[in-house]
């Protein structure tokens, strides 16, 4: 089952803690909003990614299942 | 000369993990005021802020348990478990213990819903977290009203350095706040900022 | 928004008496009283409930006229399964500057829409609705008044509250309005799940444009097969349109969906080519024709002379028949500069919540705006393009991709323009504004309530 993350642009502050622990997936723009790549979560970077979900100060973040 | 006794020690022990507690919220306060400000540490990744915040949490969590077991196992006063955390049921001081026991309720609710965070509504969370700003004056006021301790020395410069630590932290927090750009005028700003700067559109 | 309601007088389109037009009568603008209503459309037959309305619109083939067009059925049948009750909302904020259609429409047949909300309350299974309007005295005093009348004929099943809208190019963005309902600013939300929106945990809301409202009142009385003896197969049924002509002339008109837009604007494609990229038009040379509104795409009048009002046609090329306005650019304006206002507008039009949307959009209005003056610094051009690349699909709501298709469409349609304005040159000669914009726009948090 493919898991993505997604952001919730009206949540998300440009903190960058998710950029900083899953940079394979999460980059930051020229303003510090986070651009997360259009692919599933390879399942070798599931527990970063769970990190990062974790780790985001304003609860942006999030790894959904889809079908 | 007295040697030290077994309930002295667990006295001492009692009052020391208390005051080291103390230290560690309000390191866990400061952090907090960091991580909702998107500060950083100098030298830091951002991610370091939160997870600081988060583990030392975790430690205050474990001096606390100490720091209250050894107060519960110390047969020199007497302090039920139900003290612990039902304010004002200890025989001892009952009055100051109570605030401590209302203070760790709160920690505990804080501790426990950050752990469940990701299967609650943001607003729920946030809403509960709001509680740390009642939990560590409470502590603070615990912590000179139940021993003598509090009243002189290193302990009284430490509870004092805490209260101006987060004085300074707090103003400085309500500061930036009040300086932010409201979400109507985002876009206004963002754009004047450009006029301003016509030949450089970058 | 001024207190006055200026409504442009709907015109009669070229169409057979028994088809067109249907929403607005067939000439002037009276508004009609219920009685009126009743006498041209018979009364409301709620033909074997519910789930039978749902099958006729899925027949219809009916979708949104608000700009999406979604099918409404599929929204409808969404509706009436979802538990506890819906909540239902007609939409007429009509935020888009250059439509009038929603607002003509309230003013002049306030009882087909109302009968449509009533129709979408009773497949909701919910025995209140909202019916969600510009801020404007006038306008509601017209409309508590049609509600009343219909109270007071005992007609009506539903109770229907009037909600004001604030006056914001997204307060008729749908979970805006939901947002607005709940009692917060209308603001965007996050949407991460496709479906009905959410008012509150356990409850959602159904919302609909009120043309489209207006079309199921008539679907439920006349039947799905006369809904599709007006526009195509693919794109059934008639819409309403605002028309800016050339001349500056504005008019709010019933068209059946395919029309061609030459029809619409008179656009004399055979006359050929004036050499400088003109067509002649009802109102003068045109040079461009902007679609769907301001976020819609641009033609160049060539390409608009062949091409219908239908999504089909116009997708090709970046456009779409949105929310129904059709401008025709006159000859001496410059298509930059007047795309360059309105891209300034739409920035301060962001909500302000989403960091791409209200860093991207004012950037990328500051660089069509230096591309807009003389000799341009081409580096502008490179900067819009890596900010528009950067601000599509990262907003909570359409509002930054709507805008770089505009834009977008604008550096397409006004190449040779960008040309001559990089050799010190511009076409436009005459430096009044034409595409409609309100006037003084005040940035306080209170203007989204």
């Amino acid at each position: 089952m493919e898991k993505r993350l997604r952001v919730n642009p009206v949540a998300c502050a440009g903190h960058g803690a998710c950029a900083e622990l899953l940079p394979e997936l999460i980059t930051r723009d020229e303003w510090g909003y986070p651009i997360v790549a259009d692919q599933p979560v390879p399942r070798g970077l599931r527990r970063e990614a769970r990190r990062a979900v974790s780790n985001c100060p304003a609860l942006a973040l999030a790894l959904t299942r889809v079908a | 000369m007295t040697g030290i006794t077994h309930t002295t020690a667990l006295w001492y022990a009692s009052r020391a993990t208390g005051v080291v507690t103390l230290l560690l919220l309000t390191g866990v306060l400061l952090l907090g005021i960091l991580v909702n400000r998107q500060g950083r540490l100098p030298g830091l990744p951002s991610f370091a802020v939160t997870g600081l915040h988060r583990n030392v949490s975790l430690l205050a969590v474990a001096f606390l348990a100490i720091h209250v077991i050894t107060a519960i196992v110390d047969p020199y006063v007497t302090i039920g478990l139900a003290a612990a955390v039902l304010p004002f049921v200890s025989a001892y001081k009952p009055f100051w213990l109570g605030l401590g026991a209302i203070s760790l309720d709160l920690i505990a609710a804080l501790i426990l819903t950050s752990l469940a965070r990701a299967r609650m509504s943001r607003r729920a969370w946030r809403g509960i977290h709001w509680l740390a700003y009642a939990a560590w004056p409470l502590a603070v006021v615990h912590s000179l009203g139940s021993s003598s301790d509090a009243r002189s020395g290193l302990v009284l410069g430490v509870l004092a350095g805490s209260v101006l630590a987060v004085a300074a932290a707090l103003a400085w927090r309500l500061s930036r706040a009040a300086r932010e750009v409201p979400l109507a005028a985002r876009a206004a700003a963002t754009l004047s900022h450009m006029s301003a700067r016509k030949a450089d559109l970058r | 928004m001024t207190d006055s309601l200026t409504l442009p007088r709907p015109v009669l389109a070229a169409d057979g008496p028994d088809r067109l037009p249907r929403l607005l009568p067939a000439a002037g603008a009276v508004p009609a009283d219920l009685g009126a209503h009743l006498d041209r459309y018979g009364s409301l037959r709620y033909a074997g409930g519910p789930g039978r309305l749902v099958a006729e619109v899925a027949a219809a083939g009916l979708t949104g006229r608000g700009g999406a067009a979604f099918p409404v059925a599929r929204k409808l049948a969404a509706a009436a399964e979802a538990k506890p009750a819906v909540l239902v909302a007609g939409n007429g904020a009509e935020g888009e500057p250059a439509s009038s259609k929603d607002r003509s429409l309230l003013w002049i047949s306030p009882h087909l829409v109302l009968d449509g909300l009533q129709l979408a309350a009773e497949a909701a299974g919910s025995d209140t609705a909202v019916l969600y309007v510009q801020r404007n005295p006038r306008l509601h005093g017209r409309l508590a008044h049609a509600i009343a009348e219909r109270a007071a004929a005992g007609i009506d099943a539903a109770r229907i509250d009037l909600v004001p809208a604030p006056d914001r190019f997204l307060a008729g963005q749908e979970s805006a309005l939901v947002s607005r309902l709940t009692g917060k600013p209308a603001r965007p939300a996050y949407r991460p799940a496709p479906g009905l929106p959410r008012l509150a945990p356990g409850r959602t809301a159904l919302v609909q444009n009120v043309e489209t409202l207006a079309h199921l009142a008539l679907i439920a009385r006349y039947g799905a097969a006369w809904f599709r003896l007006a526009g195509t197969e693919a794109e059934p049924g008639s819409m309403l349109v605002t028309l800016h002509l050339a001349d500056g002339r504005a008019s709010v008109t019933e068209v059946p969906l395919g029309i061609g837009l030459a029809d619409l604007l008179g656009l004399d494609a055979a006359a050929g080519d004036a050499g400088d990229g003109t067509v002649p038009s009802a109102g003068g040379a045109a040079r461009a024709v902007l679609v769907g509104g301001y976020h819609g795409a641009w033609l160049s009048a060539a390409e608009a002379a062949r091409l219908p009002l239908a999504n089909v046609a116009l997708r090709p090329l970046g456009a779409v028949v949105g929310a129904g306005v059709v401008a025709a650019l006159p000859a001496d304006r410059c298509g930059l500069a007047e795309t360059a206002r309105v891209a300034r507008y739409l920035a301060l039009e962001s909500a302000g919540q989403c960091g791409p949307c209200f860093n991207g959009l004012p950037r990328i209005a500051a660089a069509l705006d230096h591309l807009a003056g003389p000799r341009p610094d081409q580096r502008a051009r490179a900067d819009l393009e890596r900010w528009a690349g950067l601000v599509t699909g990262r907003g909570a709501c359409h509002h930054p991709d709507g805008s770089v298709r505009f834009i977008r469409s604008a550096l397409r349609v006004f190449a040779a323009e960008a040309g001559l304005h990089e050799q010190g040159q511009c076409t436009g000669t005459n430096p009044q504004p034409f595409l409609p914009l309100p006037a003084g726009r005040p940035a306080s948090d209170a203007d989204w309530s």
